[in-house]
């Protein structure tokens, strides 16, 4: 080789081995707030960490789901970083297709990590992803209503207590419900709200043998108060609400009241998307026989596929999402209510956070309390507050749904649509092998 | 030269199947790989959650589909769903043809107006027409049923596979216009003069001239649309989640349930060659209702 | 007794003149024909925006910010560019757009090649097989995705297709080659046979008589056929979503990540869907000049 090429040609080498070495990690995770707000801040952790680059796919949830799924259990490869959720991660993990964090660095202090969802996360004591964002349920109310109608909220309302408030606020002249909760089918849909329901009116999905117990008592009686609550004192349309049409309503002021989702508050407490930011009041999820299971637990978290082949660059992502700096980065540019939530101890420790989101605590004592290992008022065979964690719930949940849907049109009474439910669960457990 | 018989058809022969080979030969691919993984999935225990869980499971897959009762009220929710879009596409389509096909100012931007709903995405679609049309608080549809002073329908729980008909129908209106307006543009002028000159009228015109031109084109509209009604899946998925109830849960969407989301590949196969054999049985009898219309 | 008329039959298939100089001279006996111009434009115009108003309330309210588009429906409201801006920042749209056109058109065009011999073939040279085959190729169609994910993923796998453009542009091919043959082989039979006998009985050869008097007589069948494989591949959402990632994914997935489980998003995703149906107007406005009519048949010479 003349010499005169060597010169360029060892310039050339040395581009290609620094490009070569700036390693690109896939990040694939759902568009939530939170998770879009991190995408928008990958410039601040390339910048940290020179030599990694980050490829993002955004989906929504069941989208993401599936994809991951297909991906996972086929050991597609194409991912290096998941959003997984606190159903997923410990069937996941029990299979080994993740990747176990058990070296996390000292500065990543784990044992700041809140401990519902650390748990939520884990299997056989490993860590197998970590959270990125936490929330439970809660109930918001208009305090203006309340305040016009002389109700004081007590500090542990009560089913019945809502019940009564919501005939009295109801009024559909004035485009204005009662009461505003999930009605469309799906099994973290409707089905995380009714399931939360269910557990704090003393049922529960499957006994300690696997049995199904849809048509028990305390289904019925959940079943039959929904029924009412929501197709007397609900908005139109219902049943085909969700957590995203909902949001909408109690924005626009069509709800007096509603129990959803901790992660609501952010957005209904931000003037630029709410109309009712100045008269919101919180409360902890309503509770009937038993305050066990009466608010749900649900973590999104990040974890690494055991297919991957950049671990390392994958973990240095993950700690770097789910560290305290990443949350105090967030505070600072992009304001103190858009902080992941509910996941670490310090974040609720901060002043600033305290001062800026007062519904900070609240959402808090609901997370750590929210015990997914014990959520109904007998004991259960299974992990999960408003979901069971078996592979087989994503179809049950979304067929329970259904008939629950059909009982609130009035499409079918509660106790067949029960019976419905009963034999769609018994079926496909059946074959499970249950 | 090619040999022509006294009917003036040529015999293709050889030089016939050479030009369909590269289709046939892809689409033989095509079929035979997925369609055979497919049919020896649905004999197998195959759930990719479980992967231990796999071995030889027979008519098992079948047995299970086949003895839900949600499968037949999916059956014939599909069968409705079809049925009625057909019905509004191909008669919608049809005048809006002959519509468009006239001479009026601005007729092209009409015309790609009357076929955009063809261009969104089914999600967005379905998204749109359930939140900022059909939705009883802030939809457009309730606000002008507002201005008439009278109530707001509310669709989806009230009137759910009514809501998904208008939807699909709307997307595939486009189609079907697009389709038997192009064909209306071979429609021969002379005939058409002829027959004014001879007095006929414009119905008449309509019916014994123009409607057996496009004969063609509707059977091609019905057989293409029908293979895509059939597996519809995406606007019930973001509209009703096949609720309430199985109200509008259909085939495709029944499959979703039991198979898809628990990963069940064996179940989920073995609804696809039910779902095929359906298919099947509604191409062979629509074939016989239009089949003569495929020679010419 | 038919009037016999010498036509034109030029490349591009434009209106002849003499066709409607002799429609004037024989006006229908309606009366108050610009009376019947302004109903018909009225009826036209009138079904065309109905039929086009949710998208007009999408594009709308992709120029709302969040808070107004679950407001009560109003035409009045202050355009703002918020929309746009959020969701450029969030995805780079250009990336996605350009792995749709690619995929689309190279399907489209993939796919119009393989079809419109075998069309031809099936239209002019039928065999007793043709029926069956076209039957046939159609049912390829009927297998509903959801059902071969799994085997295809893993073939794509082992053949490193995952997340390629090229890997879409086979599935997309083969998916709308059915139906492009379909709608080939239809338009085609429309043809008279005499034209081309004509030109066969000139000497042309097989290739001169398909590129220089078929397609040019057919465009209009080709140009919708061509505008719908595009549509179809453009718009489909599983295996875009299923067998790409970061690399391939097209604008199916940019609208797949508007879509959001846990927020008002309803601004966004109109912009975002807006962005996406953007070039398909545009390209389906350009097709629609393909369809001028004017075609003339029947030419006696």
């Amino acid at each position: 080789m003349k010499f005169a090429y060597a010169f360029p040609l060892a310039g050339l080498a040395a581009a290609f081995a620094t490009a070569a070495q700036a390693e690109t990690i896939t990040v694939a995770t759902v568009n939530n707030n939170d998770m879009v707000i991190m995408q928008s801040l990958t410039s601040a952790f390339e910048e940290a960490h020179p030599g990694i680059r980050v490829n993002w796919v955004v989906l929504e949830e069941n989208v993401l789901r599936q994809r991951l799924t297909t991906d996972i259990a086929t050991d597609g490869g194409q991912f290096d970083v998941m959003t997984i959720g606190t159903y997923e991660a410990p069937i996941w993990a029990e299979r080994g297709w993740l990747v176990a964090l058990d070296d996390l660095p000292e500065a990543y202090q784990e044992e700041d990590l809140l401990k519902p969802v650390r748990d939520g996360l884990s299997h056989n004591g490993s860590l197998y992803a970590l959270p990125f964002y936490a929330e439970s349920s809660m109930l918001y109310y208009r305090t203006d209503l309340f305040e016009e109608a002389g109700i004081e909220m007590p500090e542990q309302p009560s089913w019945e207590e809502v019940r009564e408030w919501a005939a009295e606020l109801h009024d559909p002249a004035n485009q204005l419900a009662g009461i505003c909760l999930r009605g469309k089918p799906g099994w973290g849909e409707n089905m995380a709200f009714v399931s939360t329901l269910v557990n704090t009116f003393g049922g529960r999905w499957f006994d300690e043998e696997w049995n199904p117990e849809l048509d028990s008592p305390a289904w019925q009686e959940a079943i039959g108060f929904y029924v009412d609550l929501l197709g007397n004192y609900g908005p139109p349309g219902a049943s085909s609400n969700g957590f995203n049409e909902n949001l909408a309503l109690f924005s626009r002021g069509n709800c007096a009241m509603w129990v959803d989702a901790t992660s609501a508050a952010g957005k209904l407490y931000n003037p630029a998307e709410s109309q009712v930011a100045d008269r919101l009041g919180f409360a902890p999820a309503p509770v009937a026989e038993t305050p066990k299971g009466a608010h749900w637990l649900w973590s999104w978290a990040l974890a690494i596929p055991a297919s991957s082949e950049k671990q390392e660059a994958a973990q240095t992502f993950l700690t770097w999402a789910t560290s305290q700096e990443y949350i105090e980065l967030v505070g600072e540019t992009q304001g103190w209510t858009s902080v992941p939530p509910g996941t670490r101890e310090s974040t609720y420790a901060n002043e600033n956070y305290q001062r800026e989101a007062p519904f900070a605590g609240f959402v808090l004592d609901a997370i750590n309390s929210a015990d997914p290992t014990d959520s109904t008022l007998e004991p259960s065979p299974y992990v999960g507050v408003q979901f069971v964690g078996i592979p087989e719930f994503q179809s049950i949940g979304t067929q329970v749904g259904q008939t629950i849907a059909a009982a609130l049109t009035g499409d079918t009474g509660v106790e067949q649509a029960l019976q419905n439910a009963q034999r769609a669960t018994a079926r496909t457990m059946q074959r499970a092998g249950y | 030269m090619s040999k022509t018989r006294a009917s003036g058809r040529t015999v293709g022969g050889l030089r016939s199947l050479s030009l369909q080979a590269p289709a046939v030969t892809l689409l033989l691919l095509w079929m035979l790989v997925p369609l055979g993984m497919t049919v020896w999935f649905s004999l197998q225990r195959y759930n990719l959650l479980m992967p231990e869980m796999v071995g030889f499971a027979g008519l098992e897959n079948y047995e299970f589909l086949f003895t839900d009762p949600a499968l037949w009220r999916a059956m014939g929710n599909t069968l409705v769903l079809v049925g009625s879009v057909l019905t509004i596409t191909v008669v919608g389509g049809v005048l809006l043809a002959v519509l468009f096909q006239q001479e009026f100012p601005g007729r092209g931007i009409a015309r790609v107006l009357a076929i955009s709903p063809f261009f969104v995405m089914p999600t967005v679609s379905a998204l749109v027409w359930k939140n900022m049309m059909m939705h009883p608080s802030n939809g457009v549809l309730a606000w002008l049923a507002g201005v008439f002073g009278l109530p707001a329908v509310d669709w989806f729980s009230a009137l759910p596979m009514t809501s998904i008909i208008i939807i699909v129908a709307w997307q595939w209106l486009p189609f079907a216009l697009l389709i038997l307006l192009t064909a209306m543009q071979s429609l021969d002028e002379d005939q058409v003069e002829a027959a004014r000159m001879d007095g006929a009228g414009p119905i008449a015109v309509f019916f014994y001239i123009t409607l057996p031109h496009l004969k063609r084109a509707i059977s091609v509209v019905i057989m293409i649309q029908m293979i895509f009604l059939l597996t519809i899946f995406a606007e019930i998925y973001v509209t009703t989640s096949g609720g309430p109830g199985l109200a509008t849960t259909n085939l495709a969407f029944l499959i979703y349930m039991q198979a898809l989301l628990d990963f069940d590949v064996g179940l989920a196969s073995a609804g696809g060659v039910v779902a095929i054999i359906l298919a099947n049985i509604v191409a062979i009898f629509l074939v016989r209702l239009v089949a003569r219309n495929l020679e010419s | 007794m038919t009037t016999l008329k010498t036509k034109v039959l030029p490349a591009d298939g434009h209106l002849a003149a003499t066709s409607s100089g002799a429609r004037a001279r024989h006006t229908p006996l309606v009366p108050s024909a610009g009376m019947r111009r302004v109903w018909l434009t009225l009826l036209g115009w009138g079904i065309a925006l109905i039929i086009f108003f949710p998208i007009l309330w999408m594009v709308l309210t992709g120029f709302k910010t969040e808070a107004e588009a679950i407001a009560d429906p109003s035409l009045i409201f202050t355009p703002t560019l918020e929309s746009y801006v959020a969701v450029q920042a969030r995805a780079d749209y250009f990336k996605f757009a350009m792995n749709s056109v690619v995929v689309a058109f190279g399907s489209t065009l993939l796919a119009l090649l393989i079809a419109i011999p075998a069309a031809y073939a099936m239209a002019f040279l039928p065999t007793r097989r043709t029926k069956a085959t076209l039957l046939w190729m159609l049912s390829t169609k009927m297998l509903p995705p959801v059902g071969v994910l799994v085997p295809i993923y893993l073939i794509f796998r082992d053949l490193g297709l995952l997340d390629t453009r090229s890997g879409l542009i086979i599935v997309y091919t083969l998916m709308n080659l059915p139906i492009v043959v379909w709608m080939l082989y239809t338009f085609f039979k429309d043809l008279p046979r005499d034209i081309l006998e004509a030109g066969r009985m000139d000497g042309a050869s097989t290739f001169q008589e398909v590129v220089y008097l078929l397609l040019p007589l057919t465009l209009p069948g080709i140009a919708s056929t061509g505008l719908l494989s595009v549509i179809l591949s453009w718009n489909e959402a599983f295996w875009s979503l299923n067998l790409t990632s970061s690399n391939a994914a097209p604008l199916t997935a940019y609208i797949a990540s508007f879509s959001s489980p846990e927020g008002l998003f309803w601004a966004k995703l109109s912009a975002a869907s807006t962005m996406a149906i953007a070039p398909i107007l545009i390209f389906g406005w350009l097709t629609q000049k393909q369809m001028v009519r004017g075609l003339t048949f029947g030419a006696v010479k």
